[in-house]
C-alpha cells in the first residue's frame, strides 16, 4: 500500500531534485541490410530503421506522461556502420551516414549512434576507408555519433588506430570550426566499448545482439545529492548506504520505464544503465555530489576517493533494483554537462590529470573537454593513449571525447548550448608525444587478460 | 490499476469539487483522499481506480493538468506503479 511520505519522496525526486530517466535508446540490427551498392545499402538502412523504430518517440512521450517522469532522450544505436556495408569508397559511408541522418529526423529522435568501427586489434582496407570519412560525416550531419573502439583489454591497444584519431578529431574540429567544433562532440574513442550502452556519443548496437532491443539510462545526480546534504555529517558507511538505497530507488524507475518501452514497443529489453548522468542544469551535477561528501571543490585531494566511494555504491543499489544490468553503468564526470565540474575547471581546481585519475575509479572517461584549437595531433593521441590505457589494465571501459576548439585558447569559454553544454579551454601539458606515438603497431595486452 | 493524482497550490474553494467532478465524468472512481491546508497552501494527494476510464490515461493526465492551469493549481495524474516500483521491493 502506498503511503503519503513515499508519494511526497516520490515526486519531490522529481520536481526538485531532477531525476529523469536520461535515455530510453532502441538497438536495431543492421546486419541484414548489407549491400555492395551503397546507395541501396542508404536506403535499407533507412527503411530499417524508420520502420522498426516508428513508435518509439510516441511510445517514450506516453510512458512519460502516464508515469510522470520525464524521459529526456529517445535515441537509436544501430550496428556499426563500418561492418555492416559492403566494399564502399569513404563516399559510400557517407552515404550511410546522411541516411542514418535522415532516418533520425524523419523518427524525431535526439541521436543515433552507431556510425562506429571496431578496429582494437587492426583495421581492414574496409576500416581505413570508414575512419577517413568520419570527420566528413560529423561535419554533414546533424544526429549522426559515431565511436571507435582502438583497445581491448583481450587484444592490447592498436597504436595504429590511436595515431588516426588525432587526426580525425582535429579535422573534425576544423570541419565544424563555425559551430564551436562541435562535430568533436559527437565522436567518442573507447577501449573495451560495451555493446549495449545506451548512452551517446558512445552507443552501438553489437553484433552479438539479437534483432532489436530496448535500453534505459538513468540519471539522478540531483537526487543523490540532496540525499548526502540531507544526511549530514555521517561516517563513510553510513555515506555508502544513503548513496546504495538513492540508487535502487532510481533504478527501479529506470527498470519500470526499460520495461514498459519493451512491452508497448514489441522489443525485447536489454539492460538497464546505471548511471549519473548530469546536464549543465543546477543541481543535477556529479561534482556537486563529491563537494557535498565533503570536499571544498571537486578535483581537491580526496576527489578520487570520493568518486569511487560513489560509483561503487551506486552499482551496488541499483543492480538489485533491475533483471538485467550493463552499459556503462558508473557516474559521468564529462566537464561541459556538468555544472560543478565547469566551475571546478573554470577555478584552477580541476586538472585535466586529476580528470584522468577520476576515470580511473568510474564510468567513463575524459569527456566533453575542451582544449586549445591548436593542440597537435600528436597530444591528442597521446592523451587518448593514456586514457585508453587506463581502461586495459584495469579491465574497464574508458573513452576520450575531447574536442580541441578551433582557435580557440586556454581559459576561454565554449558554448555548445543544450544538454551539450559549456566548458572553459582547459590547460594541457604541452611536451611533445610525437615520436612515442610514431612507433606504430601495438600495444601488448596486459598479463591479466589470460584468465583461461 | 490505480493512480495517484496530486494537487498542490493556493486554498480555494471547490478545489476537491473540480477534481472529483473531472474523475467522474471520465469514470475514474475515487478510492482514498488525504488532503492538508498549511497557512494558505492546499496538498492533496488522490488515490483513483482508473480500470473503467472512458478515455485513455495520457489523456486524463492532460486534462487534469489544464484543469490545474486554469485554477492557479498544479494537478498531476501519475501511475501508481511508479510509486510502487520505486518504494517496494
Amino acid at each position: 500500500m502506498l503511503n503519503t511520505a513515499d508519494i511526497l519522496e516520490t515526486i519531490s525526486m522529481i520536481r526538485e531534485e531532477n531525476l529523469d530517466i536520461r535515455t530510453i535508446t532502441m538497438g536495431i540490427s543492421l546486419l541484414d541490410c548489407a549491400s555492395e551498392d551503397a546507395d541501396r545499402f542508404a536506403d535499407k538502412i533507412y527503411d530499417k530503421i524508420t520502420k522498426t523504430a516508428e513508435k518509439l518517440v510516441i511510445t517514450g512521450e506516453n510512458i512519460e506522461k502516464e508515469y510522470g517522469i520525464p524521459i529526456i532522450n529517445k535515441r537509436v544505436a544501430v550496428t556499426p556502420i563500418s561492418l555492416c556495408g559492403g566494399n564502399f569508397s569513404p563516399e559510400g559511408y557517407l552515404k550511410a551516414a546522411k541516411a542514418l541522418d535522415r532516418a533520425a529526423k524523419t523518427l524525431g529522435i535526439n541521436f543515433i549512434g552507431g556510425f562506429g568501427a571496431l578496429v582494437h586489434k587492426g583495421m581492414t582496407k574496409k576500416d581505413e576507408a570508414f575512419l577517413s570519412i568520419i570527420p566528413q560525416a560529423l561535419a554533414e550531419t546533424d544526429f549522426v555519433c559515431s565511436s571507435v573502439n582502438v583497445a581491448t583489454t583481450k587484444a592490447g591497444i592498436n597504436m595504429d588506430a590511436v595515431a588516426k584519431m588525432g587526426d580525425i578529431i582535429k579535422e573534425a574540429a576544423y570541419l565544424t570550426r563555425d559551430k564551436e567544433s562541435i562535430g568533436c562532440a559527437k565522436f567518442v574513442v573507447f577501449a573495451n566499448v560495451p555493446e549495449d550502452n545506451p548512452f551517446m556519443a558512445g552507443a552501438f548496437h553489437g553484433v552479438g545482439e539479437g534483432e532489436a532491443v530496448v535500453s534505459v539510462g538513468v540519471s539522478g545526480p540531483g537526487v543523490v545529492a540532496s540525499a548526502i546534504k540531507r544526511a549530514g555529517h555521517c561516517n563513510f558507511s553510513e555515506l555508502a548506504d544513503i548513496i546504495k538505497k538513492t540508487a535502487f530507488k532510481i533504478t527501479r524507475v529506470g527498470q519500470l520505464v526499460a520495461f514498459e518501452a519493451s512491452r508497448r514497443l514489441g522489443v525485447p529489453f536489454g539492460i538497464v544503465d546505471l548511471s549519473l548522468a548530469p546536464t549543465p542544469a543546477i543541481g543535477d551535477s556529479v561534482a556537486h555530489i563529491l563537494e557535498n561528501m565533503g570536499l571544498e571543490r571537486c578535483g581537491a585531494h580526496g576527489t578520487t576517493a570520493a568518486l569511487a566511494l560513489l560509483n561503487d555504491a551506486v552499482k551496488k543499489g541499483g543492480v538489485m533494483a533491475s533483471s538485467h544490468v550493463g552499459g556503462l553503468s558508473g557516474a559521468f564526470i564529462p566537464v561541459s554537462e556538468d555544472a560543478g565540474m565547469i566551475d571546478a575547471v573554470s577555478c584552477g581546481a580541476l586538472s585535466i590529470e586529476k580528470l584522468e585519475a577520476m576515470t580511473a575509479v568510474c564510468s567513463v572517461g575524459l569527456d566533453m573537454i575542451v582544449i586549445p584549437g591548436d593542440t597537435p595531433a600528436e597530444v591528442i593521441c597521446g592523451i587518448i593513449a593514456d586514457e585508453i590505457s587506463i581502461g586495459v589494465a584495469n579491465t574497464k571501459t574508458t573513452a576520450v571525447r575531447v574536442i580541441p576548439a578551433y582557435g580557440k585558447k586556454e581559459g576561454e569559454i565554449v558554448n555548445f548550448g543544450g544538454l551539450l553544454g559549456y566548458a572553459p579551454v582547459i590547460k594541457l601539458n604541452e611536451n611533445s608525444p610525437a615520436e612515442f606515438i610514431s612507433r606504430g603497431g601495438r600495444i601488448p595486452a596486459p598479463i591479466h587478460s589470460l584468465k583461461n | 490499476m490505480k493512480a495517484v493524482i496530486t494537487v498542490t497550490g493556493k486554498d480555494a474553494v471547490g478545489i476537491i469539487a473540480k477534481v472529483a467532478n473531472t474523475c467522474s465524468e471520465h469514470c475514474a472512481n475515487i478510492v482514498d483522499i488525504s488532503q492538508s491546508v498549511l497557512s494558505d497552501y492546499f496538498a492533496m494527494i488522490m488515490l483513483v481506480d482508473i480500470d473503467k476510464l472512458n478515455i485513455p490515461f495520457a489523456n486524463f493526465v492532460d486534462i487534469l493538468a489544464e484543469l490545474g492551469k486554469k485554477s492557479g493549481l498544479v494537478i498531476q495524474a501519475m501511475h501508481e506503479d511508479i510509486f510502487s516500483a520505486m518504494h517496494t521491493i
